[in-house]
């Protein structure tokens, strides 16, 4: 599968843009949390659909790397499936969807359940990487909240949520406070993610591409999740063990199996999920 | 029994073969040249060049025909063409006064030097439906004229001859480049006619419209409306002097707006801008009136809080290949996301007893 | 033109460009380690090591500060045929090349503004040797604690004061790099 097209440069960006990403790259790791400003390039799939995690796999990709891709924990996603592609195609590397396996994992919302390590980078698509936007939508005020760590507004809508819900009503990208500076979106990955963001092996690199930021998490960087002395964060999940490899401490997919409404749960890890099964776990629903 | 969903790779090349056999429809129907699209649906290859920012009507024809006719698709097909393209250099500022004008109207003055051309225009037709077109395609060939010679003067320096119009500052500064360095707030006005030129057409109208109907209103008549083909310079740093290497069609729009003074100016007309490549009427008269809303701070004028005065809502918002890349990015998979909200929903439910309340009801 | 202006760049750009940012970055993000980096033959002084960075992040857009006896002519000549990145003073630029002593003092650095860090100059910085001894580190891109022959401690202290401003320093020898970024805490050898 590593028909490479030669039309195209090695993993498709021209150099100079791979430089410019490069360089953004370097900040982001000097400055853990900050977004570095980058001219996203307009690429042959649609913003939204993973343009900066692309751009900055495309960039730090060498031809000797595994590559990976992951879409809701899965390898076989149709998104996943045609950035892999295109991958295998324009830069010819090999690809697994083994986790272990892998150099470089490009991921959408999900983190691996298992751990990764010193020579691995996670790769995130970001699309809205301001955990401040939805409280500001003007970009300038944003910039000025960070700048001076004003993150007042973003405890206050937590502390609402509190004396509304009586819990934290934030399940997604949940924000997570950087080496005590920088207030990060960790990306929609389920809070359940959370705790693994921090002191992590792997470099953790985060591209959004319409947005044009860059942001990235050196190795065993200390990530914490917002929370308050009294309403600690919780790091959830359905309740249930996976229906087919009987996992219990991995992030489950709801599935609707018949018209009834019955339902089972699975590892949303299709990696996991099947290594565990091959290991001989067997969870109530397995064949 | 529940198995993991495979076979994606499958899907997606299925899924490309039943595309291109839908963009071709009927084999017994002649199918569409390039070059007819080029010649034919001229109006929506301009779209495409504009919105794409590349002038290539071949390009843009074939990108029409890639993408079955809808022209954001198009759009997008020659962005990401155009940013796998080499940059040799810039070309000279383009001279507007010495384009070779199509069409040329003001609404300000009856007759002005240059006189008024109406050119090709839809704007007297009677929108009726040309039953003759189905059959065939024969017109009659129009009527011509000598061209006249010489520079078509612009109709605002007639008004600045009496000081009426505020002065365009000169300015030979490089313009920043929104497709080399991330967009930046605030965004000066080279940036943001920049941003505005290659902006969704359907965008730009409505906000245009919005200003027109009182969301920071600025009573804009079109000064002056000119399309036709100017020559594109470059300088040869070898040679020492620049050279034409083509020329492009671009449409001009120059709005002149009452103003009525400020602590700093007296009371005189001011400008909005519209430039935007091939016959893009519509596109470049509602550039230059959101541009001229944007001015608001410049100018010394309220903010009304109008939509088309906001330079960050603007901007942001006006490239269709983001916005629709977001947009569609929804129907992507979001398992995910959804199960950590529906296990807050039965979270906070539970916690509010409404699971009860419910089960009382019915 | 000189022969040696013209050769010792990337062979292979876009592949030797590859590794040789695996390697910067990897030093960036695990402060302390040292890499291999290979590719280029720039002419003397500049080290192979700090030829390979420019060639990987320099370009049209980066004025580069040669400092001292980096800026010579053969060196200027190279890096302007392989890069083309504009030569510049200490004050815009945003990579700087030379010595430890050549390259001070370091208050003419940009070191980014609040809104934007990132903003700040990458010190390119030629050692006579690098080794895993030295200063104590310790911050992100670290397990526990890291030790790295720098050239002094105090400026490097001072720097990381900044935090989030400030610059970002690379330490080439020969073919191998290391780097500080400003993220890092530096302390006396054995102190942590």
């Amino acid at each position: 599968m590593t028909m490479q097209n030669d039309a195209y440069n090695f993993a498709y960006l021209d150099e100079q843009t791979k430089r410019m990403i490069r360089r953004a790259i370097l900040k982001g790791l000097a400055i853990p949390g900050y977004q570095v400003p980058f001219a996203s390039r307009e690429m042959p799939m649609p913003y939204g659909w993973g343009t900066g995690g692309v751009q900055v796999s495309a960039a730090v990709l060498t031809p000797e790397d595994t590559f990976k891709v992951i879409d809701q924990g899965a390898d076989d996603t149709t998104n996943a499936v045609s950035i892999r592609t295109f991958f295998e195609r324009t830069a010819g590397v090999a690809t697994t969807t083994t986790t272990r396996n892998a150099t470089v994992i490009q991921t959408r919302h999900r983190i691996p359940e298992e751990p990764l390590t010193e020579g691995q980078i996670l790769v995130y698509q970001v699309p809205i990487p301001e955990p401040l936007r939805f409280l500001e939508p003007r970009e300038s005020e944003t910039r000025k909240m960070h700048s001076l760590e004003e993150y007042g507004l973003m405890h206050v809508k937590l502390y609402e949520d509190i004396a509304r819900h009586g819990h934290i009503a934030t399940s997604y990208a949940y924000p997570v406070k950087v080496e005590g500076r920088y207030v990060m979106d960790p990306s929609p990955i389920p809070k359940f993610d959370n705790p693994k963001l921090g002191n992590m092996a792997a470099i953790q690199l985060f591209g959004a591409g319409r947005e044009q930021r860059i942001y990235a998490l050196p190795p065993y960087t200390q990530v914490v999740s917002l929370d308050f002395e009294d309403h600690p964060f919780v790091a959830s999940k359905a309740d249930h063990p996976c229906g087919m490899c009987g996992a219990e401490d991995s992030y489950l997919d709801e599935v609707i199996i018949d018209d009834a409404g019955g339902r089972m749960f699975v590892c949303s890890d299709t990696d996991y999920c099947e290594g565990r099964q091959t290991a001989g776990h067997k969870g109530k629903d397995a064949a | 029994m529940y198995v993991a969903v495979k076979g994606g790779e499958r899907a997606i090349e299925n899924a490309h073969a039943w595309l291109a056999e839908e963009r071709r429809g009927d084999t017994g129907v002649a199918e569409l040249s390039v070059a007819q699209i080029r010649e034919q649906l001229k109006l929506a290859v301009n779209r495409v060049m504009a919105e794409g920012s590349l002038y290539d009507p071949d390009l843009a024809a074939l990108a029409i025909k890639q993408a079955r006719g809808d022209l954001i698709e198009a759009i997008f097909l020659v962005r990401a063409y155009r940013t796998t393209l080499p940059r040799f250099g810039s070309s000279v500022p383009v001279h507007t006064g010495a384009m070779s004008c199509d069409r040329r109207i003001s609404a300000t003055f009856k007759d002005l030097p240059g006189g008024q051309v109406l050119g090709p225009t839809f704007d007297y037709t009677h929108r009726l439906l040309d039953f003759k077109l189905m059959a065939d395609g024969q017109v009659p060939q129009a009527p011509t004229r000598e061209a006249a010679p010489g520079d078509v003067p612009h109709v605002t320096e007639f008004l600045n001859q009496e000081g009426l119009i505020e002065l365009a500052p000169q300015d030979d500064t490089p313009p920043p480049d929104l497709t080399r360095e991330p967009l930046e707030m605030p965004a000066d006005r080279a940036l943001r006619l920049q941003a505005l030129t290659r902006a969704d057409e359907g965008f730009t109208l409505g906000l245009a419209y919005s200003t027109q109907r009182g969301y920071g209103r600025n009573h804009a008549f079109v000064g002056e409306l000119r399309i036709g083909s100017v020559p594109v310079e470059m300088e040869i740093p070898e040679l020492g002097f620049a050279i034409e290497i083509g020329e492009v069609t671009l449409t001009e729009c120059e709005t002149v707006n009452q103003f009525k003074g400020s602590k700093t100016e007296p009371p005189q007309f001011t400008r909005g801008y519209g430039l935007v490549f091939g016959q893009t009427e519509r596109k470049a008269i509602s550039m230059a009136l959101v541009d001229r809303a944007l001015r608001w701070e410049e100018l010394g004028e309220d903010n009304v809080g109008a939509p088309a005065q906001d330079a960050e809502f603007v901007l942001y918002h006006a490239d269709n290949i983001q916005a629709t890349g977001f947009l569609e990015h929804i129907k992507l998979p979001h398992y995910v996301d959804f199960q950590s909200e529906l296990e807050l929903v039965r979270k906070l439910r539970r916690a509010a007893g409404a699971d009860q309340l419910q089960e009382a009801a019915e | 033109m000189q022969a040696d202006t013209l050769s010792g760049g990337f062979s292979d750009p876009a592949r030797q460009s590859a590794h040789a940012f695996r390697s910067v970055r990897e030093a960036l993000g695990r402060p302390g380690t040292i890499q291999d980096i290979s590719g280029a033959r720039p002419p003397a002084p500049l080290s192979s090591a700090a030829g390979a960075a420019l060639l990987t992040l320099c370009d049209t857009e980066t004025p580069v500060y040669l400092a001292g006896n980096h800026d010579c002519d053969a060196v200027r000549a190279w890096l302007a045929f392989h890069t083309g990145a504009p030569p510049t003073g200490p004050t815009d630029c945003m990579f700087a090349i030379g010595t430890w002593a050549a390259l001070g003092p370091l208050s003419a650095y940009p070191i980014g503004t609040s809104e934007y860090p990132d903003r700040a100059a990458t010190l390119i910085v030629e050692c006579p040797s690098l080794t895993t001894a030295g200063a104590t580190l310790t911050g992100p891109g670290i397990q526990t604690s890291a030790a790295l022959s720098l050239p002094e401690l105090t400026a490097f202290q001072s720097n990381h004061a900044l935090f989030p401003l400030g610059l970002d320093f690379i330490f080439t020898s020969g073919t191998r790099l290391a780097a500080l970024p400003r993220s890092t805490v530096v302390t006396q050898e054995g102190a942590f």
